[in-house]
């Protein structure tokens, strides 16, 4: 696969202005804003070039995001855009692809999307705005949503069990698990950049308030609200994956910061050496000779 | 088996060969006994021989320990079809000869393994048998470790022996087959094929000898058509793909997987069809031509993300190798039952186009010809191949990689403004840039499934949705302008045009020219460009009296197929009428003559 070659220019870090596009569609209040805008703080302090700000997103009021980056941007379908995250991550190592969503797209319809690509490890960085909600659809129970959760599909109050993201991330051997929230900009930041600068997939669970449909929800991780924003333990050693795995399964609100985070081969750098080894062999002939060496044995 | 000299003498030896122009050999066996192998070398041999072949195999749906059958059809000019009676049933075992015998050709030939088989009284006088234990002489002449293994090399010696075929480039092939696996094995192959070989009876020494081909078929390359769409992909400059294990497309995703790290691509099996399709979609929208395929229900599970594609205007290309359905349906028969799912699959009004594939050589370039439309039109483009060509093995000519093979370079270069909806050519074309391109003016596209403006924002706008409607649509009139016009084989105008689509063509063709022989005017016409369908094709069919669509699916209910179906809206003509057929096996060319002149015999007690 061509790869070409990084854009060698020195140049200015691109502006907020440059990177805002249209006016969020959002309710005012929606935790959505605060992303979008240490997105925009993240691109500008890692200096990534413009035309390379790539954000994928499939459907939900998160996953407008794209809309609202001047940037290459895709909306995709609902529940897939890991996948198709996946396939540009794959066929464009160049690039560190962004993908956001929200919680019914990350852990309902696209849940299977989910374990898979956590499990192999595909360079990027995923971002769930998890509102315990639907909101776009306007209020029904989501994987996340709490028990008791009066929605428009369970009026008496949600009973199934919800999903613990942090769980599932970590048994679907996700190797970057990280949870903020949309309250504390700084330590939102603090996650991004050290999800951007982890090796292989990054998951980042960030309770973002839907103030319309679901408001209040997460104000006992608000110090604002009374709440306590509760750091993970210092001396918790993130690549111990039973002690994160405890730690996920604290009452909520339960910690902030990288639950889990090891090292293990990117499917990237596998698929990568596959090809190397495959292309050793043929010491940079063109494709049309490689071609006909197959055609002659098939004589 | 046709017989163009009654025989000649062979100095030296009792038996006499007689020189026929083509035979066609069926084997069946079980799963296990490498049925298939002997038909992959008899096909190489006849491609290294300046011989037409066409095989068909039909492979049981069960894991292992099923019935399977391989047929050959061997000639010295053109092979158009798998064979509809074979002159050749080699019986492995007692079900093989219960269950195969009604395909043999009047006067045909049994052999069969005399350990295993117990011939029935009634079809000893009417066909001519040949009992030799093959499992126990097989057994003699390798050793007794591996019981029923080396059976089907010893089978391939007696054909070499029964037909005068060269066996130093069969031993040849034996030795690239088996080279890599040891001397041992080579040796125990060879031994059990020249063991084959050597079996003295007067009954099958050299009975026959195959006329040689013209010289113009001396470079010819022999494979599936499986084997064809993946390499067709790779000569087009498909460098990714991704892909989810179903039959019959497992086949193509196997060899991408294998195949494309030598190009610098990669072929990724997903955890469902919708992730595979997705990949592919998302590897396009970096630049390259993603590929994606499946059969049967996965074409189903794929519709949603195709939409998007069409919206987005991303190209992708699809592979539908068909496969009888409705849902899980009949996994391993064939059946072109899938033209409505490529051509409408998925909501909204989403145009797409699609192809089908007529051979395994016109896999190879009808591949080629999908990854440059998706690529020029940003499009998806479906490419219909089904079971009937996907696993068999024909001889073509060997392509031009030289001229062919693409090489095709990701381009990044800036550009100073970029609409990825723009109206303004009317063509509805536009192109996409993948990201990484560098636009100069700042305004970065996005793109999407929502209805957009040209700069890819959401727009609900019933101006702007009847324009990008329109957009959508008129890049395949664009396209239709550009597709060659179907040929008329025979008759330019007459009493009956008989149209397919896919596998049927050469059934179709041996049919006209059988029909014609016998007296019959009529024409054919197969359609490889279904949507959009070429540009004066409406000019082809009125100078017909009669037109009929020959397909491998149901006639529903109203009479006509899938293909018909689309005929008779385009071109608002009743006399469009199907024959058609869902016995999950391919068009035999004895049936549709039949069907052919039924047809015509009632429609003249009609008139």
């Amino acid at each position: 696969m061509e790869r070409p070659p990084q854009d060698a220019e020195e140049r200015q870090p691109v502006t907020k202005k440059e990177i805002t596009a249209d006016n969020p569609t959002w309710c005012p209040g929606c935790g959505d804003f605060s992303v979008l805008s240490i997105y925009y703080k993240l691109i500008q302090k890692r200096n990534i070039p413009h035309e390379n700000v790539t954000t994928v997103a499939g459907i939900g009021c998160s996953s407008r995001f794209p809309y609202f980056v001047q940037a290459h941007g895709v909306h995709y379908i609902h529940g897939r855009a890991l996948s198709f995250a996946s396939g540009l991550s794959l066929s464009r190592p160049d690039l560190h692809v962004f993908t956001f969503g929200g919680d019914g797209d990350a852990f309902s319809i696209g849940g299977n999307h989910f374990v898979h690509t956590a499990r192999k490890n595909v360079k990027m960085t995923y971002v769930v705005m998890d509102n315990f909600v639907y909101g776009l659809t306007k209020k029904q129970t989501s994987p996340t949503s709490p028990i008791g959760f009066k929605s428009k599909t369970d009026n008496w109050g949600a009973f199934d069990q919800p999903i613990n993201p942090m769980k599932l991330a970590i048994s679907a051997g996700a190797t970057f698990v990280a949870r903020t929230s949309h309250t504390n900009p700084k330590h939102l930041l603090e996650m991004m950049e050290a999800a951007m600068d982890h090796d292989g997939f990054s998951f980042i669970e960030c309770l973002s308030e839907c103030t319309e449909f679901f408001a209040g929800a997460f104000d006992n991780s608000n110090p604002r609200k009374g709440g306590e924003f509760k750091l993970m333990p210092e001396d918790h050693d993130p690549t111990d994956e039973a002690s994160a795995y405890a730690l996920a399964g604290e009452d909520f609100p339960g910690r902030f910061g990288i639950f889990y985070q090891i090292q293990r081969s990117t499917k990237n750098a596998l698929e990568a050496s596959v090809i190397e080894s495959a292309q050793d062999k043929f010491q940079g002939k063109p494709d049309s000779e490689v071609l006909q060496a197959t055609f002659n044995r098939m004589k | 088996m046709s017989e163009t000299t009654v025989s000649e003498a062979n100095n030296g030896s009792h038996s006499q060969a007689s020189n026929i122009s083509e035979v066609t050999i069926r084997l069946a066996g079980n799963s296990q006994d490498g049925i298939q192998s002997i038909g992959g070398f008899l096909a190489r041999l006849a491609g290294r021989s300046e011989r037409e072949v066409m095989t068909m195999m039909t492979i049981p749906s069960t894991i292992s320990g099923g019935a399977s059958i391989f047929q050959v059809r061997l000639g010295s000019g053109e092979v158009l079809s798998p064979g509809d009676k074979a002159d050749v049933l080699f019986a492995f075992y007692q079900h093989s000869y219960d269950n195969h015998v009604n395909n043999l050709a009047k006067d045909g030939m049994l052999v069969y393994d005399s350990d295993h088989v117990e011939p029935h009284e009634e079809w000893l006088t009417k066909y001519r048998h040949i009992g030799i234990p093959i499992s126990s002489l097989t057994v003699e002449a390798i050793g007794g470790t591996a019981r029923d293994k080396g059976k089907n090399l010893y089978a391939l010696g007696l054909i070499g022996r029964m037909f005068s075929l060269d066996t130093a480039k069969l031993e040849r092939l034996i030795n690239e087959r088996f080279g890599g696996k040891g001397e041992s094995i080579v040796k125990t192959a060879m031994d059990a094929f020249q063991a084959g070989y050597r079996y003295h009876s007067d009954d099958i020494s050299n009975l026959f000898r195959l006329a040689q081909g013209g010289a113009e078929r001396s470079n010819q390359v022999v494979m599936s058509g499986n084997e064809a769409i993946g390499y067709g992909l790779i000569a087009a400059g498909v460098r990714f793909g991704a892909g989810y294990p179903i039959t019959p497309w497992s086949d193509i995703m196997e060899l991408l997987r294998r195949e494309l790290p030598k190009y610098g691509g990669s072929f990724i099996q997903c955890e469902d069809e919708i992730a595979s399709v997705s990949m592919a979609i998302g590897a396009s929208y970096g630049g390259h031509v993603g590929v994606t395929g499946s059969s049967g229900p996965g074409i189903s599970l794929k519709t949603e993300a195709i939409g998007w594609a069409v919206m987005a205007e991303i190209p992708l290309v699809v592979i539908d190798v068909q496969r009888g359905g409705p849902s899980t349906g009949l996994p391993t028969d064939v059946e072109q039952s899938d033209l409505n799912i490529a051509l409408y699959g998925g909501h909204g009004d989403s145009p797409r186009v699609v192809l089908a594939a007529s051979d395994v050589e016109d896999c190879f370039y009808t591949a080629i010809e999908a990854v440059n439309i998706a690529r020029k039109y940003s499009v998806p483009v479906f490419l219909l191949s089904d079971q009937a060509i996907a696993t068999r093995i024909e001889a073509f000519n060997e392509p031009d990689l030289k001229t062919i093979c693409k090489d095709v370079e990701l381009d990044l270069s800036p550009v100073a403004s970029h609409k990825p909806y723009d109206l303004s050519s009317g063509d509805g074309l536009s192109q996409h840039r993948a990201p990484g391109t560098r636009i100069e003016d700042g305004r970065y596209p996005v793109v999407t499934g929502l209805e957009h403006d040209e700069s890819g924002h959401p727009s609900g706008d019933a101006v702007n949705h009847i324009a990008m409607t329109k957009k959508r649509r008129n890049k395949l009139k664009t396209l239709a302008d550009e597709l060659p016009v179907p040929e008329v084989c025979g008759p330019d105008s007459g009493d009956v045009l008989l149209v397919g689509w896919g596998s049927t063509k050469g059934p179709l063709l041996e049919a006209v020219e059988q029909l014609t022989n016998e007296g019959y005017t009529l024409s054919s016409m197969h359609i490889k460009h279904i949507n959009p369908l070429p540009t004066s094709l409406e000019d082809i069919l009125p100078r017909f009296k009669s037109v009929y669509i020959v397909e491998m699916n149901d006639g529903g209910v109203y009479g006509y197929g899938q293909l018909a179906g689309v005929l008779r809206a385009r071109y608002a003509d009743s006399r469009i009428k199907g024959i058609n057929k869902t016995a999950a096996r391919r068009w035999k060319v004895s049936e549709i003559i039949e069907r052919v002149k039924a047809r015509l015999e009632e429609e003249t007690a009609a008139a």
